[in-house]
């Protein structure tokens, strides 16, 4: 009978000749997606924006004028009309994406690197110490996060350093959370015993194992939360907690413009429309990133 | 007689169950419940049992991947978690293949990577590290230059185990534990990776401890099979005399549950009713005796002697005046 | 020569939702007769368990392209609206699968999930007369305690419990046909004998068809009358069961029945194994399916898919080289 037994290395079926790598092959999928970008063209524009706005901008955001106040958008030297200091508002709505970006990225990356390693540390830990370190961020975690962000920014007083350390204070539970359950769930895996049958240490482990598999999500939960800290730190600007004027921010030209509302609806909406559109590209590219990175 | 190369003395594993809000529930799930056996040196050991009776658990206690709540793990006369024997060293002389070959491996890693990283973590340099891990990814049937860059959602099933074999293999281990290695694969995969592992355990002199339900694999395989039921021993020895000959009357009812193969001469009635039993509360007496068809009123008052480490089974009939019509007198 | 209770004929399944079309069944023609149980055996990709979900069209109807006949009792099955199927699964034709936690709904007991079934196909039935019906099933497939039982929730039942009040559930509706898809794969050795010696059992008394897929010939064995082996999507051989196991003559049938570890091989002897894996079903060769793993394949083999040879009365293989298949 030719039908002979296998020899020790038998011929094994070939597989596809490209071998991705799991991020190139998110990367991939992400281009592919015209909502992710669309969304990263948005964010783009906006990034030169906080990066060159003050070169860009057609006049100085401080250049006040009484005699130009509140001029309608479409205005002779006000394309997108003046604001109740007579200052363009094309010009401060560019310059101020630098802080409003900023206020609304650092917190969320400052809480995103401790929020991240507390989660480690209690998912994979487990037992006791998870619940010690989970019950303690529950705590805060059940602050309605504007409530925590204006209590702390009163409690350590105004000014953008404090709002932003409030604001880091208030994202560091959810991504805690997000952390500790992602980690959890990677812990039980097969391949962290593995791992752990080979004799490697915690640290080891978490390294080469858990972290890689644990990132992908809590990245996607925090991109979500950038719009939320942009949204609360204009908040915080209106309430007069962070940003002082006559520093052009977005929520603190809201605040400013509140009372021109029935003066200039359209001029006052801009500051809003922007946080809008910021919030709305953040959100679209967490989602877009998501898909791209839910494989199988 | 050469001493056993892996020793389990009276290991014990039990999990407590919650109670609920208003006090009920609790107890314990007894899994493993005073398991003393013997693993010799190059041969391989079949475990076999069902739902209930605690071989996965006992493969994680081999590998102490989980603690015992007592008994012991002795390798090589030393105690596992000793200062003769840290686990560290434990490791490097005792590995494991899981069930899941897609779950065992680490999906953000290369398979050279995976298979690289027990030898790093026991100090072995990069580049060695990998090296080595080529050389078994070969040994193992996977072409290095094909295979090794690749990740695991691009290979087989059949593949994806044969990586877990040679990452068991990268820290030169003595002993192998299968923990139902082949069962997910499709039967000619499964044919090639046993074979593939029957040549390994010649080439570097390896001990399998073979953990499987497919009692025909077992036999085949196995040089001693281990019977468990209810988290204890029910019958140890030669897997020949086993199979041809069963002494416990759960491996006899567990060997004529196997399908017959001839459609002339099917099973014409199942030898045990009823489903494998919950380790929660087991029986008094003989834990097999509420569906033995041989119980007598003694298997419910009196438990039956520990089998010994090598061979020995765990029934009142062949313990000489246990009581049980059937058993053989004492000596005079 | 009766009509046969279900016959599918030149059966295609094709999926079309990945980036190229999955020929999953590939041209699969199979008679089934009244009270009798014909087993569906074969690896993963080899379209068994789609073949039987077609009987029941279970599968996602934007992507699926199905071309062929199916009839079941008179009734043609691929021409089915919504409505029609929703009468014929359950009363005609019913399935259970291979991890009944999966399968049953764990919300309710299984009685009430009985019941429900029972009143949908037959509103005039009142809930005493269903429940009393319920437990009548459950005395069948020899359920202990079955009052008690059918106020039970699956997960409070033991696996092989459970399979049994899966097969109870199936059977509520008195379908004529039961299809069954891996049904003890998931179960223990001592379970899985129990509940192949209740599928005979139920298949004599009621005079039940079955179609039985499963990767197991053991199994198969102990319940099928006829078997048929498939790979790639077509059926290479099919006959009696006890043709099958005396004589196999496909080349397939051959190495799987081979590869299978058993007690009477000496210590140490190697498996048979298979070179080569099986096909990619979005990339099948114009010829034989197996002819790249075959030991006996010659170019015809390749050329076209080969016709089936008549081998005895009832056994056929699609195989060009019966000739040496034959046992000597």
């Amino acid at each position: 009978m030719p039908m002979s037994a296998a020899a020790a290395a038998p011929a094994v079926p070939v597989p596809p000749p490209r071998s991705r790598g799991y991020w190139a092959g998110v990367g991939l999928r992400f281009v592919k997606d015209p909502v992710a970008l669309g969304a990263s063209a948005v964010l783009l524009v906006l990034l030169v924006l906080a990066l060159f706005g003050p070169w860009l901008a057609p006049a100085d955001p401080f250049k006040s004028s009484m005699l130009g106040r509140l001029q309608p958008i479409g205005s002779e030297g006000f394309p997108l009309g003046s604001d109740e200091l007579g200052r363009d508002m094309l010009s401060r709505l560019m310059v101020g994406a630098r802080l409003s970006l900023f206020m609304g990225i650092t917190p969320v990356v400052l809480a995103f690197v401790i929020g991240t390693t507390i989660g480690l540390v209690a998912g994979y830990a487990g037992g006791l110490v998870n619940s010690a370190i989970m019950r303690t961020v529950d705590v805060f975690y059940a602050f309605p996060s504007v409530l925590l962000a204006i209590a702390l920014s009163g409690a350590l007083g105004a000014g953008i350093g404090n709002a932003l350390l409030s604001l880091t204070i208030v994202f560091v539970p959810p991504i805690a959370r997000v952390a500790e359950s992602v980690t959890t769930q990677v812990r039980t895996r097969d391949y962290v015993e593995a791992a752990r049958a080979s004799g490697a240490g915690a640290f080891a482990i978490v390294r080469v194992h858990v972290l890689g598999n644990v990132l992908g999500p809590i990245f996607v939960y925090a991109t979500g939360l950038i719009a939320v800290s942009m949204i609360l730190a204009s908040g915080l600007s209106f309430l007069g907690l962070g940003v002082k004027p006559p520093e052009p921010e977005w929520g603190l030209m809201l605040n400013t413009l509140r009372t021109a509302i029935y003066v200039q609806p359209w001029v006052a909406a801009l500051p809003g429309a922007m946080i809008f559109v910021t919030s709305i590209a953040f959100n679209l590219l967490s989602d877009s990133l998501r898909n791209a990175m839910d494989v199988k | 007689m050469k001493p056993p190369l892996l020793t389990v003395q009276g290991l014990v594993k039990h999990f407590p169950l919650k109670k609920d809000v208003f006090g009920r529930g609790g107890g314990t799930v007894r899994a493993v419940d005073g398991l003393h056996f013997h693993v010799f040196a190059g041969e391989t050991l079949g475990v076999v049992g069902e739902s209930g009776c605690g071989k996965s658990t006992t493969a994680r206690l081999l590998m102490h991947l989980i603690a015992p709540t007592a008994g012991e793990v002795v390798f090589d006369g030393r105690a596992v978690g000793s200062r003769d024997l840290p686990l560290k060293d434990y490791h490097r002389q005792v590995q494991m293949v899981f069930q899941d070959s897609y779950a065992s491996l680490n999906p953000r890693l290369t398979i050279e990577d995976s298979v690289a990283f027990g030898p790093r973590v026991h100090g072995v340099g990069a580049r060695e590290a990998v090296e080595r891990a080529r050389g078994l990814l070969a040994k193992v049937g996977l072409e290095p230059a094909r295979f090794a860059e690749r990740y695991p959602h691009e290979l087989s099933g059949g593949q994806r185990q044969r990586v877990n074999i040679a990452r068991a293999l990268a820290l030169a281990p003595r002993v192998v534990i299968l923990d139902e290695a082949v069962s997910a694969l499709d039967k000619s995969v499964e044919a090639q990776v046993l074979n593939l592992l029957l040549d390994l355990k010649d080439e570097f002199g390896l001990t399998y401890v073979f953990i499987s339900h497919d009692l025909n694999v077992v036999r085949y395989i196995s040089d001693r099979v281990m019977v468990m039921y209810l988290g204890e021993v029910a019958e140890i020895g030669d897997a020949e005399r086993l199979f041809e000959a069963p002494r416990h009357p759960y491996t006899a009812a567990l060997l004529s549950s196997m399908p017959s193969m001839d459609p002339d001469r099917r099973t014409e009635r199942a030898p045990l009713a009823g489903d494998p039993p919950n380790p929660i509360d087991p029986p008094a007496g003989c834990r097999f005796h509420p569906r033995c068809p041989r119980a007598e009123a003694v298997c419910a008052q009196r438990v039956p002697a520990r089998p010994a480490g090598g061979d020995g089974v765990a029934c009142l009939m062949f313990e000489a005046g246990s009581g049980h019509a059937a058993a053989p007198a004492r000596a005079a | 020569m009766t009509e046969p209770l279900a016959s599918l004929r030149d059966l295609h399944v094709t999926f079309t939702g990945g980036r190229a079309p999955v020929r999953a069944v590939n041209g699969v023609s199979l008679d089934v007769q009244r009270g009798e149980a014909v087993a569906l055996i074969g690896e993963s990709g080899s379209g068994k368990s789609v073949t039987l979900r077609t009987l029941l069209m279970l599968h996602p109807p934007r992507r699926t392209r199905l071309s062929g006949s199916v009839k079941v009792a008179g009734r043609d099955v691929l021409a089915m609206k919504e409505r029609e199927l929703a009468d014929y699964r359950g009363s005609v034709a019913s399935m259970i699968f291979q991890e009944p936690l999966l399968a049953l709904d764990p919300v309710y007991t299984l009685g009430a999930q009985i019941v429900e079934s029972i009143r949908r196909h037959e509103p005039g039935v009142d809930h005493a007369a269903a429940t009393r019906r319920a437990l009548e099933l459950f005395e069948r497939v020899r359920i202990p305690s079955p009052e008690r039982r059918l106020a039970a929730y699956p997960h409070e039942m033991s696996g092989g419990m459970r399979q049994r009040a899966m097969i109870a559930l199936a059977l509520a509706n008195r379908p004529q046909l039961l299809l069954a898809d891996e049904p003890t794969t998931a179960l223990d050795a001592t379970v899985q004998i129990q509940v192949l010696i209740l599928l005979r059992e139920l298949q004599r008394e009621l005079g039940l068809a079955i179609v039985f897929v499963t990767h197991d010939i053991g199994a198969a064995l102990e319940v099928a009358d006829r078997i048929a082996v498939m790979y790639a999507g077509r059926i290479v051989e099919e006959g009696t069961a006890r043709e099958l196991m005396r004589a196999p003559r496909h080349p397939y049938t051959l190495a799987l029945l081979r590869s299978r570890a058993h007690g009477t091989m000496a210590r140490g002897e190697r498996l048979v194994t298979i070179p080569g894996a099986p096909p990619d079903l979005a990339r099948l060769p114009p010829g034989c399916a197996f002819a790249e793993r075959c030991a006996w394949a010659q170019e015809a083999c390749r050329a076209g898919e080969p016709e089936a040879v008549t081998i005895a009365p009832g056994h056929r293989a699609r195989c060009l080289r019966t000739d040496a298949t034959a046992p000597t």
